[in-house]
């Protein structure tokens, strides 16, 4: 089986303190910590698993520039066949469907039995693995927390409310977003990424792809970040000072304020 | 009539010379064991290399007192005696052993004052090691020590086998017995002059009892002693390295080739250098013969004595993990896939066959397996090679992912902001007694303070490093720290077999250090002390804070003010402190100083200390176990009588305090770090100081502030 | 201004708490909107759902068909393409059901597609400004999307508040005989319900955590309580789990779990720094603890000193009184 994993380098927000620079319009960059977006991750891992069981090959591709490379590295370092940097400054900028609108001509160019994404990305909505499948007329799953192979289809489950999980079929071609929690991936230590270090990465531009590029980058992105800002935050909490009954009259009123009384 | 009696060389036995029957036997056994030997010899040969040949006068030493000296053994009392009485019975009886199989000789050829002496030792020899077969027999069938139990995931019982062993040394020792006796019967029925045998020996009594036994009877018994103990000689001989009785053989190899740096870690491969790893294709064991051949001796000399695993914290709390089992699977592993006969070797993984992950996780690195082996077996270098095998398959738990990845892009576990390793120094009340330098090469300080991570990010923690930082200041030392510069030492990322992670950290960290110009290092976290001292070459010396504290308080910069709390002290050694580095009297001798204290010690105390629970990434590791490791050492401390644990590790200090809390004694027991408790205690009277030196800031801060 | 729909999810002949937020949002995106619900189904149980719907909205849209017996959104998505005016808007909840669906849909109408809203700050002109989070809610953004072609908008369940109003009479429109014959490459089997006690406190909003306060087994049920009534799962921090208290599964911190829930009730927890390393997302941290000088009162956002023991129990109650009347 011919797998494609669509992966993106975000700020790990595990490893980092997000704060706003100084004029709003970005959060700042300097000191943050970089990685392959945790569902991205166990994606990747649930292709080598795949393949490790049916054969085939695993292909990991990003849209992105020379910095992001590396995640590509971390990804082949975990036994991924091949990375593929989608790179072109034409596509700077490019919203979910401008970058769904790239990796749909990417997956056209190829073979792929199966395309997986993360659900979401840390900075993103959940949104380039529906839009992608849409794009090619592939069937869609998302939040997938397992897949079996079967005769030219899959059966996987969804994770829907409560824990509990959505059996499906799925015919292949498919795209299939994947949850974390499907697997444990595997560890890549600094060791595995200088052995694949050498390893050549092909870098696919706009017209290799065959795709206008009036169709994706900022100019064509219709949903654009204006500015970020700060979820009201308090230095140390607000300490209630009334009788038990009215703490928890406002206990109850910002639990609720909260989205916790839903 | 029989004019004296027939030595077994002259006798017949079934129409074959004892001559030429016993040449055969004698041929025979020593060809069984050169081959068996050989084939046991097999997977050495196919073993990574270890360089164990350097300082061999230090080697010898070790030879002298760990196998001739048998110094271990007593800690463990009647086992040990016992097994230092067989020890010697057996060295004793070598000669004897020998003189009897291979001259067939009736005596060996020893002067004759000698000779005497040397028949009474070997009499008395005789008897010994038989009592002690009989009493270690029934400690095997009727008390039953705990520790030789065998748990029932790791197979049946050993007993059968120990026994066994235990009936042919006691057969050995009775053939011997039966031939002297015999004979000596035999001459005093002819009245010939009779062979010396000692008083109340095996022997004797034999002897006495066969005094009424007809001639031929006694001509009889005493050919079959001497075929029964011939016989039994090398049957035991070639039966032995299919068990734990190799260890007669192997363990003098074993202790002169044993590991001699405490502290230390294996290379992840002897033959290669640092610079030249990357070209290593596989890192750390992943087959049986990845480990070395020094490795696979040990696994041949385990005794099976259970002293590793009843000591080891893990075992104690039920984890997976029984170090003595560590050893006695791989060896049961090499007998298995190196047989007498066919085809060596599998390759099979060791990790889902052999040994299972957890198991391997398991370990805390506290050394109190190795502290008490008698053989000097190693069990860390091996868990660590299991480790960097796991590591180097990505087969590492999802809990020790994310440190292990926060190590690599923030350096420190917690995935914290560098600029942040220095909020602990920002505490306003600190601030204004104590300014910690920041050292960039320039200002000249000759001390650096390596904090390590959990001291600079963990807020409990730093306490520790604040209180470090104003005992430096109290006695004027000039120190400052590394801050955002200074990365996680990185002890317990090679130890839990990230090894190019650590170099990584290393190669930082070294670089930092050499570029701020210090001529001595401090730092108040074993582990740190034990990487800077054993895991960074070319670093300036590094003390422990207690050592620094002990040295200033014994030239009489420190003063203390009495306790009056009425609180009764422990002192916990943390393991990196004590086992690996042998720091057992100076914190021990920092508490004694300060007057009023009332200090008491746990039975595990010392080189027997009880590891709390680990530190490092062990943290982060969700162990399988039925009770917390610090729970149990808490208990201990409570046992001893004591309601304050002294500690000086951050890492044993997180354990403990947790540990307090879950064993429910929260309110009755505390747990201080012994840097906290000096500064706590210091004497910092003003009149004490003289006015322009070492004055410290802490006495003008509350001199200023009228406290 | 562009029609706006609201894709309503229902179970069981239950209409989804979004239905109410959806027309909250709705009102958000245009304050005079009367927005078009849409339901699919099949049986009587979608008929109970037009009817609860009527009530708060002008107009339903019912698309009944028998394949559409369980939400799959690879058929609804095909339903919904047939049966939306070009240029409309559509509201979904953004949960399980809305990403699933939303953003093939927005590619298979041709119109935008913003996910996980948080807050709509109006149209101007032909933009939409709406408020996101990102980084795991670390920071919040705002977001503008060119809606002339319309758009496909999924809102975070319980962002939007729903709105008071009076009961209105709107009217059923069966727009089934427009969808014909649905059929996808994926299929839907069956459903896996979760075991008895196999909580995912990982997937929760809101977490009643309790700490070594609650002193004692017993005392779990105190918060297990306070769970149900809020809607919440109960976490904890190592010691109870220690303690054999609860599961394993259910402890937060560097060597429990990671989560990222919306609210974190925090009880007798003190606050250790590796049981605050497991709680992502900035949620709303509420601490009850007895010690006013626990360090959990510097990272949450509202303290109350209080016996938990005493407090909880009365602060369930005052929960499942208000329930009651909000059920009336």
């Amino acid at each position: 089986m011919e797998i494609l994993v669509c992966a993106r380098r975000v700020p790990d927000t595990s490893e980092n303190e997000i704060e706003l620079n100084s004029t709003g319009n970005d959060i700042e960059r300097d000191d943050l910590v970089y990685s392959i977006n945790e569902w991205d991750n166990y994606a990747v891992e649930e292709a080598l698993q795949i393949t490790a069981k049916v054969g085939g090959n695993v292909t990991v591709a990003t849209i992105g520039s020379e910095e992001d490379e590396e995640i590509l590295r971390r990804e082949m370092a975990m036994g991924a066949h091949h990375g593929v940097l989608i790179n072109d400054g034409a596509f700077t900028g490019s919203d979910g469907h401008g970058i769904a609108t790239i990796l749909a001509a990417f997956v056209r160019k190829g073979h792929y039995d199966l395309v997986l994404t993360g659900v979401q990305a840390e900075d993103g909505g959940a949104q380039v693995g529906g839009m992608l499948a849409a794009m090619l007329d592939y069937p869609f799953a998302s939040l997938v927390n397992s897949i079996e192979v079967l005769d030219g289809k899959l059966k996987i489950s969804r994770e829907i409310a409560g824990g509990n999980r959505e059996i499906n079929e799925i015919d292949l071609p498919c795209v299939l977003s994947i949850q974390t929690g499907i697997n444990e991936p595997r560890y890549v230590g600094m060791r595995g990424i200088r052995q694949v270090a050498s390893i050549p990465i092909p870098t696919p531009s706009a017209s290799d792809l065959g795709i206008d590029p009036a169709t994706v980058g900022a100019a064509a992105a219709k949903v654009r970040r204006v500015d970020y800002f700060l979820p009201a935050l308090g230095k140390g909490a607000e300490i209630l000072q009334g009788s038990r009954e009215e703490n928890i009259d406002k206990l109850i009123e910002l639990v609720a304020a909260k989205g916790g009384l839903k | 009539m029989l004019e004296g009696i027939q030595s077994p060389a002259q006798a017949t036995y079934w129409l074959v010379s004892g001559q030429t029957l016993f040449l055969v036997i004698h041929l025979l056994g020593l060809a069984c064991f050169a081959y068996i030997v050989a084939r046991r010899l097999t997977p050495l040969f196919r073993a990574q290399s270890d360089f164990r040949f350097d300082r061999p006068f230090t080697r010898l030493g070790k030879v002298l007192k760990f196998w001739l000296g048998q110094w271990r053994h007593p800690r463990y009392r009647a086992a040990g005696i016992m097994h230092i009485l067989i020890f010697a019975g057996f060295i004793l009886l070598a000669t004897r052993a020998f003189s009897l199989v291979l001259g067939i000789a009736d005596r060996v050829a020893l002067p004759e004052g000698i000779g005497h002496l040397y028949d009474i030792i070997k009499d008395y020899a005789t008897t010994i090691v038989f009592v002690c077969m009989v009493i270690a027999a029934g400690r095997r069938l009727v008390f039953k020590p705990a520790r030789y139990a065998v748990p029932a995931r790791y197979g049946k019982a050993h007993t059968a086998d120990a026994i066994f062993l235990l009936a042919l040394i006691a057969l050995l020792m009775v053939g011997d017995s039966l031939f002297a006796a015999s004979k000596a019967a035999f001459q005093t029925r002819l009245g010939q002059p009779v062979d010396f045998l000692a008083v109340l020996s095996l022997p004797w009594m034999l002897k006495n009892v066969l005094l009424s036994a007809s001639l031929p009877t006694l001509q009889h018994l005493h050919l079959g002693g001497f075929l029964a103990h011939d016989l039994t000689f090398f049957f035991l001989l070639c039966y032995r390295p299919f068990g734990i009785q190799f260890h007669v053989e192997t363990s003098l190899f074993t202790v002169f080739f044993a590991k001699l740096d405490r502290g230390t870690l294996k290379p992840v491969r002897w033959d290669v250098s640092d610079e030249h790893l990357d070209q290593v294709k596989s890192f750390g064991v992943k087959t049986f013969e990845d480990f070395t051949w020094k490795h696979m001796l040990d696994f041949y000399s385990c005794a099976d004595c259970g002293r590793c695993s009843d000591n080891c914290p893990a075992n104690a709390v039920g984890r997976p993990l029984s170090p003595r089992f560590i050893t006695i699977k791989a060896r049961d592993y090499a007998f298995q896939h190196y047989p007498m006969l066919g085809k060596a070797g599998n390759g099979k993984a060791l990790i889902g066959n052999l040994y299972t992950e957890d198991e391997i996780w398991s370990c805390t690195t506290c050394g109190a397996c190795e502290e008490e082996c008698p053989l000097l077996v190693e069990y860390i270098d091996k868990i660590v090679d299991l480790r960097r095998g796991m590591v180097d398959d990505g087969n590492v738990p999802q809990s020790l992912q994310k440190p292990l990845k926060a190590l690599e892009s923030r350096g420190n576990p917690y995935g914290k902001m560098e600029k942040k390793k220095v909020d602990w120094t920002r505490d306003r009340e600190f601030q204004q007694t104590c300014d910690v330098k920041i050292l960039d090469g320039k200002n000249g300080a000759d001390t650096l303070y390596f904090v390590d991570s959990i001291t600079s990010y963990d807020d409990r923690m730093q306490a520790i490093g604040r209180a470090t930082a104003r005992i430096l200041d109290h006695v004027g030392t000039s120190f400052g720290i590394l801050g955002a510069a200074e990365k996680d030492s990185g002890h317990d990322v090679r130890r839990f077999g990230e090894e190019t992670l650590f170099m990584a950290l290393r190669d930082h960290n070294v670089n930092a250090i050499k570029d701020c110009g210090v001529k001595r290092i401090v730092t108040a976290d074993p582990h740190a002390y034990n990487a800077l001292k054993h895991d960074y070459k070319d670093v300036p010396p590094v003390e422990h804070i207690s050592q620094a504290i002990a040295r200033e308080v014994k030239a009489g910069k420190i003063k203390f003010n009495p306790v009056e709390n009425g609180n009764v002290y422990t002192y916990h050694d943390p393991c990196y402190l004590g086992r690996h580095n042998q720091v057992y009297d100076d914190p021990r001798d920092v508490l004694d100083a300060i007057p009023g204290l009332k200090r008491v010690e746990m039975t595990r105390s010392r080189d027997r200390s009880f590891c709390c629970g680990g530190g490092g990434l062990m943290l982060f590791y969700e162990p399988k176990e039925d009770q917390r490791i610090g729970v149990k050492r808490v208990q201990m401390a409570a046992e001893a009588g004591a309601n304050v644990i002294v500690t000086a590790c951050p890492f044993c200090m997180v354990n403990i305090e947790d540990a307090i809390k879950v064993a429910g004694l929260e309110g009755k027991m505390t747990a201080i770090d012994l840097a906290e408790l000096v500064d706590q205690q210091i004497a910092r009277e003003p009149q004490a100081v003289v006015e322009g030196h070492g004055f410290s800031r802490a006495v003008r801060a509350r001199q200023d502030s009228g406290l | 201004m562009a029609r706006i729909f609201a894709y309503i999810v229902h179970k069981a002949g239950m209409v989804d708490d979004s239905a109410a937020e959806l027309l909250a949002a709705a009102r958000k995106i245009d304050p005079a909107a009367a927005p078009t619900a849409i339901v699919t189904g099949w049986g009587t149980d979608l008929d109970t759902v037009c009817t609860t719907l009527q009530s708060s909205y002008g107009e339903v849209w019912k698309i009944a068909a028998e394949p559409l017996a369980y939400p799959n959104a690879e058929l609804i998505r095909k339903a919904l393409v047939k049966v939306l005016p070009q240029g409309s808007i559509l509201l979904v909840a953004h949960e399980h059901f809305g990403i699933d669906l939303a953003p093939g849909l927005s590619i298979k109408l041709n119109s935008m597609f913003v996910s996980d809203v948080l807050g709509i700050e109006g149209v101007d002109n032909t933009a939409l400004k709406v408020v996101r989070q990102e980084f795991g809610g670390q920071v919040s953004a705002h977001v503008r999307c060119d809606i002339s072609l319309g758009a496909v908008i999924t809102a975070r369940p319980g962002a939007f508040k729903p709105l008071e109003s009076t009961p209105i009479n709107g009217f059923v429109l069966d727009k089934s005989p427009e969808v014909g014959a649905l059929a996808a490459g994926r299929r839907y089997l069956e459903t896996v319900v979760a075991e008895a006690g196999d909580v995912d406190i990982t997937k929760h909003n809101v977490l009643v955590s309790i700490g070594r306060g609650i002193q004692e087994k017993d005392n779990v049920a105190i918060a297990q309580e306070l769970a149900d009534a809020l809607g919440a799962a109960v976490s904890c921090s190592r010691p109870v789990v220690d303690a054999k208290w609860l599961e394993k599964s259910r402890q937060v911190g560097t060597s429990g779990k990671t989560v990222k829930p919306k609210v974190y009730i925090a009880c007798g927890i003190s606050g250790a720094f590796q049981h605050l390393a497991g709680i992502k997302g900035n949620p709303f941290i509420v601490a009850i603890n007895k010690n006013p000088k626990a360090p959990i009162f510097q990272v949450a956002d509202v303290g109350i000193v209080d016996d938990l023991l005493e407090f909880l129990p009365e602060f369930t109650n005052k929960v499942r009184e208000m329930r009651t009347v909000a059920a009336k």
